[in-house]
């Protein structure tokens, strides 16, 4: 890893973090994509969609915007799409099951110190570390 | 109001997540692949997102209500339970198998080609599975 690749994931986490500050201390909402997504796909979120929606947008357009403007963006995502699939699935009942993925429990959590974020942020990084050792290093799918 | 604040908040973290490099699958399975060439990148964004979040918590702990009148979500009353654990071990594995999580799912759907928007209609999928399971393990 090259230095400016860590300045660069410094500078973006202060952003993500600025976000999180800025939804909970002015909306009082904690930044958990995993939340506000499923509320608005499962019909949960009732009180709050145009709240829920606004924050998907904003998620998806200023990205799409930089994208554009910067260029070559990519995400190197697999061409397997039976993997994206499963993975898409595992990731949709995990993160609801557990009640938020990397945002709400890994940075919010972590940041309030709850044990529940804490426990569950290294418990998915524990099962990632296992799925890239068994689909990369054993049975080499990915 | 809410709405426009909402859609800054989404902006600034999809922002975050660009300039992080966290779109970049290759990253996160970087980040996860502890026995194989390590790619310690999400370590310094995790620091850099907790340090503005926790000066946030502590504000918000001497406050009623946000900036728009909301009240200041209280500490889950749900304890460290199998429901935790169990959901977080499958986002973990399927997170592992792709390297993308929703929030970086979303913020790149722009530019993820098919295989992201596939990735987001199975994340949906998985959403809308979860919700009957949701139910009857009484997860609020």
């Amino acid at each position: 890893m090259m230095q400016a690749e860590w300045i660069q994931g410094l500078a973006g986490g202060l952003l993500i973090g600025l976000a999180g500050a800025m939804f909970l201390l002015v909306n009082g909402r904690i930044l958990g994509p995993s939340g506000i997504l499923g509320g608005l796909v499962d019909g949960t979120g009732g009180d709050n969609r145009d709240e829920r929606f606004a924050f998907i947008t904003g998620l998806a357009v200023v990205p799409a915007i930089l994208a554009f403007v910067a260029g070559g963006a990519s995400t190197h995502i697999t061409g397997n799409m039976s993997v994206i699939v499963v993975a898409g699935l595992l990731v949709g009942i995990g993160t609801r099951l557990a009640n938020g993925c990397t945002g709400g429990h890994g940075v919010c959590g972590i940041a309030r110190l709850s044990p529940r974020g804490i426990v569950a942020t290294g418990v998915f990084i524990l099962g990632g570390a296992v799925s890239v050792y068994l689909f990369r290093h054993v049975w080499e799918i990915i | 109001m809410r709405a426009v604040f909402a859609f800054a908040s989404g902006g600034l973290g999809g922002t975050g997540l660009i300039v992080s490099g966290m779109t970049d699958t290759r990253k996160i399975q970087g980040w996860l692949d502890f026995l194989g060439v390590w790619d310690p990148t999400l370590a310094f964004v995790l620091t850099g997102a907790v340090l503005p979040m926790m000066a946030a918590w502590m504000l918000a702990r001497r406050l009623h209500r946000s900036w728009l009148g909301q009240p200041i979500p209280e500490r889950p009353k749900q304890r460290i339970d199998g429901r935790l654990i169990g959901g977080s071990l499958v986002f973990g594995f399927g997170w592992g198998l792709v390297g993308l999580c929703p929030g970086p799912a979303i913020a790149s759907v722009s530019f993820g080609g098919s295989g992201g928007l596939v990735f987001l209609a199975a994340l949906a999928c998985g959403m809308l599975i979860a919700k009957p399971i949701r139910a009857r393990l009484r997860i609020a």
